[in-house]
């Protein structure tokens, strides 16, 4: 197959399957009436869902990036403010950097 | 009765002003997967095509690690669908809004799904808002910077090398952490959530470079939450 025409049709396979799982979802659950210990459980979700990202990410990153995590949450819980907590976790993790470069 | 569902130019400018931070934060994100595109051979049409109509900026990663000349359709198809699974759990999620507005933008407004419009989105439904316009506010300039951080990474890709681990990166983690603040709501979630965190690291060990982690960690998670409110009304 030429190999720009397989480009081609590798993205437009990824972009329907990323579709179908984006409206799968919801599909189902239109269809059904969730129950009272489903929608029990789906109050969970959003929380359980981040917190199933953060942590594997956090645990097989550099260590340092829990400095930066602990300064991000610490701003978001004062401030409320996303992009403010980014940034401070980000410059957090500069000044860690420049902190243990300068002795190592 | 509950209110309607309205859709408002205050809610979509809200939605803008809350979005302005995440573009931000995830430009560097999306600059490492522009990067990454170019090295694997894509033109920059290719790129802008993957970003524009999968954009979902991990599964393009895991699916561009394996890729091969002629490009991998059915790997790439399954990275997508194994990195991307845990959308399906967040669609439901959305439904009182979704079942709101008509049929077209509810699936154009789908496709664009995101886990940071849908953490924005989620935490304002619970505090009461009935505005979907937010949801499209928090959507469209995502998407832009989106397309804008990914070409300009597949641009640059020839002239610039920054390491790995370079602390600008660390953006696209620093939004997840801060978007789960507001998320808390109380000792309840404690249990619930160290055992979603558990399963998650365990699975994401066992089967990297899916999101079966993502998946197996927040049912757990949920079932937990679930069992320890039934208990408590018992």
């Amino acid at each position: 197959m030429n190999n720009n025409v397989s480009i081609y049709l590798a993205i437009a396979a990824m972009a329907l399957v990323t579709w179908a799982c984006r409206c799968g979802g919801y599909l189902l659950f239109s269809r059904i009436t969730p129950s009272p210990a489903l929608r029990r459980a789906l109050v969970y979700l959003p929380g359980c869902i981040f917190i199933a990202y953060v942590v594997p990410a956090l645990v097989s990153g550099p260590p340092q990036n829990w400095g930066g995590a602990a300064v991000t949450m610490a701003t978001m819980a004062t401030s409320r403010n996303v992009g403010l907590s980014i940034a401070a976790g980000v410059v957090a993790l500069f000044a860690i950097d420049g902190v243990t470069g300068f002795f190592s | 009765m509950e209110a309607p569902i309205t859709f408002t130019s205050t809610g979509f400018w809200r939605g803008v002003r809350r979005s302005l931070p995440l573009v931000a934060g995830l430009s560097p994100f999306g600059f490492v997967v522009g990067l990454i595109t170019q090295h694997h051979g894509l033109n920059v049409v290719q790129c802008m095509a993957m970003n524009a109509f999968v954009y979902a900026g991990a599964s393009e990663l895991v699916a561009l690690a394996n890729w091969t000349h002629p490009a991998p359709i059915l790997a790439a198809a399954f990275a997508a669908l194994v990195v991307n699974l845990r959308f399906a759990l967040m669609g439901p999620v959305l439904a009182p809004w979704l079942a709101g507005i008509q049929t077209l933008p509810r699936y154009t407004s789908l496709a664009v799904l995101v886990d940071h419009s849908w953490a924005i989105s989620v935490t304002d439904m619970r505090n009461g808002g009935r505005d979907f316009g937010l949801y499209v506010g928090i959507s469209v300039p995502l998407w832009l910077g989106w397309m804008a951080a990914t070409t300009a990474g597949f641009l640059s890709a020839s002239t610039l090398n920054l390491p790995p681990h370079h602390p600008l990166f660390f953006g696209a983690l620093a939004a997840f952490v801060a978007l789960l603040v507001p998320l808390w709501r109380g000792k309840t979630d404690i249990l619930p959530w160290l055992v979603a965190a558990g399963v998650a690291v365990t699975v994401a060990y066992a089967v990297p470079h899916t999101s079966w982690y993502i998946v197996s960690g927040a049912i757990s998670g949920c079932i937990t939450g679930a069992l320890l409110e039934t208990k408590r009304h018992e």
